[in-house]
């Protein structure tokens, strides 16, 4: 059962993904444009997503267990240190560069082609990186 | 140059965070792109099945789309070393920050994250300042 939702819900954050604008990197990149052409779409798709995901949070916060029963888990991290800040600049830059985020990145792979394919490869690459490097225990 | 399209994207963002309500209430799972994509190998045997058909369908959604609507363009503007450079940054750098535009951006915002809201506030003023030196800085120095 646990499966179906999360099918349901990627093919939901998917069509939230194409009918937001947010699997054409033109666009993305465009909001990023703040002192260009800026198309501040994006900031309602934000503004859309968290206006339900913030109710979500609320009651989920309150709940011991899932609906299907399975354990809460929310994030318990609340540190703030480089790890957190370096992270988060390394991907800003990635997503300035080409104008995708994870999320578009893999939305977009059966309908994107070559190009789509190289920077989904390269962002698991990325990642593997992070992992490999992470395992020596130099992070 | 893109058009503003406030409705179509306030509509996507209602959608995502359904998603986003159905992973968190019924799975008890957030819905970080980032971390699920990334754990899929390394996650154990009974963790990676909710990872796949997530991912699954986030990957069939846009194929479902195109059955009642034609699909907007995916208008890549980047050259190809561009390509595997920022793949490999937003690999890396989602990892290394524990989040990304998802996870960090719509989950954490709306947990009221201060961890979350640092993250957000960085890769977004760093995605800005790269275009702007891409679009602007570089080429008019």
């Amino acid at each position: 059962m646990s499966s179906v939702i999360a099918l349901l819900a990627g093919v939901i954050f998917g069509l939230g993904l194409v009918v937001g604008g947010m699997t054409n990197p033109a666009k993305v990149l465009a909001f990023l444009d703040i002192t260009g052409d800026w198309d501040p779409s994006l900031a309602f798709v934000m503004m859309g997503a968290i206006a339900v995901s913030f109710f979500a949070f609320r009651f989920a916060r309150r709940q011991a267990v899932s609906q299907l029963g399975l354990p809460m888990q929310l994030p318990a991290t609340t540190l703030i240190d480089r790890k957190l800040v370096l992270g988060a600049m390394l991907f800003g830059a990635g997503w300035g560069i080409a104008g995708f985020c994870p999320g578009p990145a893999v939305a977009s792979i059966l309908i994107g082609g070559r190009e789509v394919w190289i920077f989904v490869a390269s962002m698991l690459a990325g990642m593997g990186l992070y992992t490999w490097a992470a395992r020596r225990g130099w992070l | 140059m893109t058009t503003f399209t406030p409705l179509p994207s306030l509509i996507g963002g209602l959608l995502i965070g359904f998603s986003t309500l159905l992973m968190i209430l019924w799975l008890g799972k957030i819905a970080g792109i980032s971390g699920i994509v990334g754990q899929l190998w390394s996650a154990a045997a009974g963790d990676r099945v909710w990872r796949l058909a997530f991912v699954s369908g986030l990957m069939l959604a846009p194929l479902l789309y195109a059955c009642w609507a034609p699909l907007p363009a995916v208008q890549i503007v980047t050259s190809t070393p561009g390509l595997v450079v920022a793949g490999l940054l937003v690999g890396f750098g989602t990892r290394l920050g524990s989040g990304c535009t998802s996870g960090h951006g719509v989950c954490g915002l709306s947990r009221l994250s201060l961890r979350s809201l640092v993250a957000t506030l960085t890769f977004m003023a760093t995605a800005i300042l790269v275009v702007w030196l891409l679009r602007h800085g570089l080429v008019a120095a």
